[in-house]
């Protein structure tokens, strides 16, 4: 219930429209009603032969609750499809606005495509909230309302006794349904996510089940899973399907009721018989708002587990805060990484510890080491992804937690491993590094990143996820970008890892290339490749999340240590495959 | 709104519970005329003969009989359709799962992930409303009406008549509404797909956007596009609500037309109260089933187009296999040879070979290097090998016997292959290496465990073998998953092995160990590599070097060597590279 406040208090801005869309439901419903009772007064008001004037009000009501009906219940149709857009729109905007802060930090665990894909699933269920949940109580209320002030006319004892059957409709059947479901809601979600896993596994690992001869096996217990699913399924289809039958009944049962209270009432004369044929067909006509609200109750416990999913994301604690009034932009561009240390959530071992590092304007540095060394982490910290657990990072002086992270990251331009193309023209896919570039300097990037045979293709869809490109394509097309976005800082982190050894080899002359132009560039380099290492000022070896050994390629080489025996084993004359020499 | 034919044809073979479901609300109608004359007497007795509470008390009773008579008559169609609905799912669920296994794993890794699972555990369950609610409805929106006709006509058959006039102008507006509503549903539904999708892509690019300091103002392209679907969308509902509007006038209309022609007729006194009003009370259930229908068509609407998913996957051509004629004994992997005969492979129908006139023997107890440019061909053969696919052309031959007359179990409890990116299942790593040899005893276990040196990683975790791994459980490295699929073969401990070797972008000292893991691993056996390096080309028994889905050069190192070809050009390169 919490999370649907929670929900309600989200979609705030358009509680307008929902009253409208609701109103216009109820005016709909009302019309129908309307229609119905005018009918039944024109006939029993002709049984009994008045003036034919006295027929003309029913006449007139047929006709306007007649074009009414219609004409309202497709304004509603519209009102509360545009409502649902809104609402979905601003969930999304919302959902957005209150992860952005939490990335990537935050959301390391949600990694995985099919977890996102929940993300974005939760939030498509809660499409249904305005025209499932929140309108057909609402609607069912002012109906149930309307009722009320016109029997209440006739006499207080309809309106109870019709009280008493709408309160039934409305809470006590979802109450009864609720109670004979319970359990079933809580079991079939923990079916399902077993089906989920072990579906998953099936496609995925599909080829070991085969070479195992498994297949059949894990295909028998998914069958097994879903006529477990099935049958719950039936069990809750037994249930909810009783619904309208039962809604139907206690309708009857309010007409026979009201019949008990009328017939005394008429047959003393309090009451003119014309009207029972008016209030028992208006009684019979208000039920149609009652039908969809057990639905609504399903609708609510699925709008609420969506939300509580989302809300238990959303309210993470950011891993890093932006200042509220970010310092200027220093001039230089050095780097200096002061006794930093860094663990990551609950893990025990430090990733970093006691980091000193200092990197100049125009200074080219490598960082090397075994993985698992702590090397990728720099970066994360720099970008401000993390924020160090001791220590500090400055550039230009500037302690980075002092500077408007978006500024500080623009001016970093940074390759890795794998690298994301969103499902747009490649054209929008570079703009990104840079939004006003020409025709031109797209091209330019592109050829210098190796890319020649794009040029042509700027409008090209990079395709769900980039995947028209190969993972060499998708590399070079980060290095393009990081070509436009010409930042004085720039990352490559195992960024040529993808690329063969000759593209690797053309793709790192173009990036010394360009930080050598002035004003000089500083490059920081991570790589457990040792290749034309003499390029570099320093070579800063890590290893445990501590630096080892730091300085030019020939000094490191006499010194003998961790550096010069992974140069050996990546040097030797003939590296050792998995085939011996016979 | 004609039903899908694909549809159809499942539920003609569970039609029972549909007709059943069918029947059984027509019972329902019946009842409800009942009802209606009952209420319609009541009212009369009330109304015009001001009857005590008494004398109406029969009819009364008999009015809440037929109520429930009525309610138990729905129900329990409900319960026969959506009986018959679970039977569909269930059917095609099996179906979607056998197919998948038929087409294997090529198939499985060539779609999007996701989409497959997606399929399976979402698209099948989408089906429900269109069995459940649209099918039965689409008989009843007949039935129902006619019921109430014959109710009618008896009755009055002047206001029978004005509904059988109206009744033509129902279809007309059905085929009009099945068009609109079919383009309003798609509509609805391609948006709302479309911007889950494009929303599903900012969230996964959300780091890349952060990159470049660009997070923030997607909020805004967020906002437009949301505003540019919403806007594209009412303009077409707009037009689409509009068949609906006119059904709903015309269900209205009738109905004022009927109330008032009858009430004049009542005052004029050519017909009596009881008639009208049972008559009256009856025009909304005359309209009503075919207003539900456009209803249900939009809950079934969802279901058809996940229909076009199941069929596409359920349409696929399966590989022509021929059922081996009787189970054989296993295969002698240690002294037969495999040879492949002229094979050639396509993926596609038209004349794009992944594979073309492929010849060479695998002669027992030898490894065999491949090696290539990407794309060659390389993966392809060895999904030959592992008979993942089966030849388009030629054929491949163990001894004399073509492999298609063995049977894919058989063929495969003597292979063992150890991929790149082996996939761990989402259980304890116990059961990840069980998987390879269900039933191995605990000394096995560890023998394998020992031999692919995952010691030391297994005794870091606190529940040792007993760790969950996978998307809930812990993290397993890409190096970790490898020792895992090397301890799998170590198990399966099988005559013919096939090998990615790690490529050369691994950390080398993890690439050390998993090679002296491997050179363990295939002492003795019948091996063939997807090789990356140069010492393991230069010293197997045979290389051979694919280009463009052909077998360019094939021979031994210092063959090759002498050769004027890809095979030495190559190797120049890479040592000169290698020797930077």
């Amino acid at each position: 219930m919490k999370e649907i406040l929670r929900l309600l208090q989200l979609v705030r801005p358009f509680y307008w429209w929902m009253l409208l869309a609701a109103v216009l439901g109820f005016a709909s419903i009302g019309s129908g009603i309307g229609l119905m009772l005018s009918s039944a007064y024109i006939i029993a008001k002709a049984a009994l032969h008045p003036p034919f004037q006295e027929l003309l009000p029913g006449i007139a009501g047929v006709r306007l609750f007649g074009a009414a009906r219609g004409i309202l219940r497709y304004i509603e149709r519209l009102a509360s499809h545009n409502t649902t857009f809104k609402i979905l729109s601003r969930l999304r905007i919302w959902f957005y606005t209150s992860v952005e802060p939490l990335a990537p930090a935050r959301l390391m665990r949600y990694k995985s495509g099919d977890l996102l894909q929940r993300i974005t699933g939760d939030i498509d269920t809660l499409e249904t909230l305005y025209a499932r949940v929140i309108s057909p109580p609402l609607t069912a209320l002012l109906v149930s309302g309307l009722l009320w002030v016109l029997l209440g006319n006739f006499s207080p004892a309809f309106s109870l006794v019709l009280f008493c059957f709408h309160a039934a409709a409305a809470l006590g059947l979802p109450l009864l349904t609720g109670y004979l479901n319970r359990g079933t809601a809580a079991e079939m979600s923990e079916l399902q996510s077993g089906m989920q896993t072990k579906t998953l596994d099936c496609i995925q690992g599909i080829s070991d089940l085969l070479l195992f001869n498994r297949l059949d096996d894990y295909v028998g217990q998914l069958n097994e899973l879903k006529s477990r699913e099935l049958k719950l399924q039936r069990k809750q289809a037994l249930i909810q399907g009783s619904h309208e039958s039962l809604t139907g009944l206690l309708m009857n049962g309010a007409v026979i009721a009201l019949v008990c209270v009328l017939a005394p009432q008429i047959s003393n004369g309090t009451i003119d018989g014309v009207y029972s044929a008016v209030i028992i067909i208006a009684v019979m006509a208000s039920f149609e708002a009652f039908l969809p609200l057990p639905d609504a109750v399903q609708h609510l416990e699925a709008n609420a587990t969506a939300g509580k999913r989302l809300f238990e994301i959303v309210d993470a604690q950011p891993a890093v805060t932006a200042p509220i009034a970010p310092e200027a932009f220093p001039e230089s561009s050095s780097i200096c990484f002061q006794k930093v240390s860094f663990s990551y959530p609950e893990t025990r071992c430090p990733a970093l510890s006691d980091i000193s590092l200092t990197i100049r304007e125009g200074e080219k540095v490598a960082i090397v080491g075994p993985s698992g060394a702590g090397k990728s982490t720099i970066t994360s910290l720099l970008l401000r992804f993390w924020e160090p657990t001791e220590g500090s990072i400055t550039i230009g002086g500037k302690s980075i937690d002092r500077l408007d992270p978006e500024s500080l990251r623009s001016r970093i331009g940074i390759v890795s491993q794998h690298t994301y193309l969103f499902g747009e023209s490649i054209r929008k896919n570079l703009l990104l590094a840079r939004p006003d570039a020409s025709d031109e300097e797209l091209k330019k990037a592109l050829e210098f990143a190796g890319l020649s045979s794009c040029t042509s293709r700027l409008d090209q869809w990079a395709g769900q996820h980039g995947m028209s490109l190969s993972g060499g394509e998708r590399q070079r097309m980060a290095i393009a970008r990081m070509l436009l976005q010409d930042a004085p800082i720039i990352v490559l982190d195992e960024a040529t890892a993808n690329l063969d050894n000759l593209t690797e080899k053309s793709v790192m002359q173009t990036i010394l290339k360009l930080c050598s132009k002035e004003p000089a560039k500083s490059l920081l380099v991570i790589t457990h490749r040792l290749r034309d290492m003499s390029i570099f000022n320093r070579i800063v070896v890590l290893e445990n999340g501590s630096i080892q050994e730091e300085g030019p390629h020939e000094t490191l080489m006499k010194k003998n240590g961790l550096y010069a025996s992974m140069w050996s084993l990546q040097h030797r004359p003939s590296s050792p495959g998995l085939v011996a020499e016979s | 709104m004609n039903p899908d034919r694909r549809l159809l044809q499942l539920v003609k073979q569970y039609p029972l519970p549909f007709v059943a479901s069918v029947l059984l609300a027509t019972l329902g109608g019946i009842m409800l005329i009942g009802q209606t004359f009952l209420l319609s007497s009541i009212i009369d007795a009330l109304f015009l003969k001001r009857a005590a509470l008494d004398n109406i008390l029969n009819l009364l009773l008999l009015y809440g009989l037929a109520s429930m008579l009525r309610a138990g008559f729905n129900w329990t169609s409900r319960n026969e359709a959506n009986r018959g609905t679970l039977k569909i799912k269930q059917l095609l669920h099996r179906r979607v799962l056998r197919k998948i296994s038929s087409l294997g794993p090529v198939y499985a890794g060539s779609q999007r992930s996701g989409k497959l699972s997606a399929t399976i555990l979402k698209g099948i369950e989408s089906l429900d409303p269109y069995f459940s609610q649209f099918m039965p409805q689409l008989a009843l929106s007949i039935l129902l009406p006619l019921t109430v006709l014959f109710a009618v006509f008896p009755v009055d058959m002047r206001s029978g008549f004005i509904l059988l006039g109206t009744a033509p102008l129902i279809p007309l507006f059905m085929v009009l509404i099945g068009k609109a509503a079919q383009k309003a549903t798609q509509k609805q539904w391609e948006t709302l797909s479309r911007m889950s999708g494009n929303f599903l892509d900012v969230l996964q690019g959300m780091t890349t956007l952060k990159l470049f300091g660009r997070s923030r103002e997607r909020i805004r392209s967020i906002s437009e596009i949301s505003e540019a679907y919403r806007r594209a969308t009412m303009k077409v509902l707009k037009v689409a609500f509009l068949s609906s509007l006119t059904l709903e006038l015309v269900g209205a209309v009738g109905t004022a037309i009927i109330a008032v022609d009858i009430g004049l007729r009542i005052w004029s006194g050519t017909i009596a109260f009881l008639p009208g009003f049972f008559v009256l009370l009856l025009i909304p259930d005359f309209y009503l089933p075919l207003r539900q229908l456009g209803t249900k068509f939009h809950a079934g609407m969802e279901g058809v187009s996940a229909a076009d998913d199941i069929y596409t996957l359920l349409d696929k051509p399966e590989p022509d296999t021929v059922e081996p004629p009787a189970p054989q004994e296993c295969c002698k992997y240690s002294t037969t040879p495999i040879v492949f005969n002229a094979v050639g492979f396509t993926y596609t129908d038209d004349d794009s070979y992944a594979l073309k006139n492929v010849c060479c023997e695998l002669k027992p107890g030898t490894i065999t290097a491949i090696t290539g440019p990407s794309g060659a061909g390389k993966t392809t053969f060895i999904n030959l090998l592992l008979r993942f696919l089966e030849p388009r052309e030629g054929s491949i031959l163990f001894g004399n016997t073509n492999l298609k007359n063995i049977s894919r179990e058989v063929w495969l409890q003597g292979v063992s292959w150890v991929p790149q990116h082996p996939y761990l299942f989402n259980t304890t790593l116990r059961e990840n290496l069980l998987i390879a040899k269900q039933g191995a005893t605990e000394d096995q276990l560890k023998h394998a465990i020992s031999e692919s040196r995952l010691e030391p990683f297994i005794n870091s975790l606190p529940q040792g073998l007993d760790t969950p791994v996978g998307e809930q459980g812990a993290r397993i490295s890409g190096g970790e998953a490898q020792r895992l699929s090397l301890a799998r073969a170590f198990l399966h401990d099988s005559p013919l092995l096939v090998l990615d070797e790690p490529t050369s972008h691994t950390d080398p000292t993890l690439e050390q160990e998993l090679l002296a893991s491997m050179q363990r691993l295939i002492r003795g056996k019948t091996a063939v590599l997807i090789a990356h390096r140069l010492s393991t080309v230069r010293n197997a028994d045979q290389i051979l070097v694919f280009d463009s889905g052909t077998i360019v050069q094939s021979g031994t190192h210092l063959s090759l060597m002498k050769e004027n070809g890809f095979y030495r050009d190559a190797m120049h390169s890479d040592e000169e590279v290698a020797a930077q």
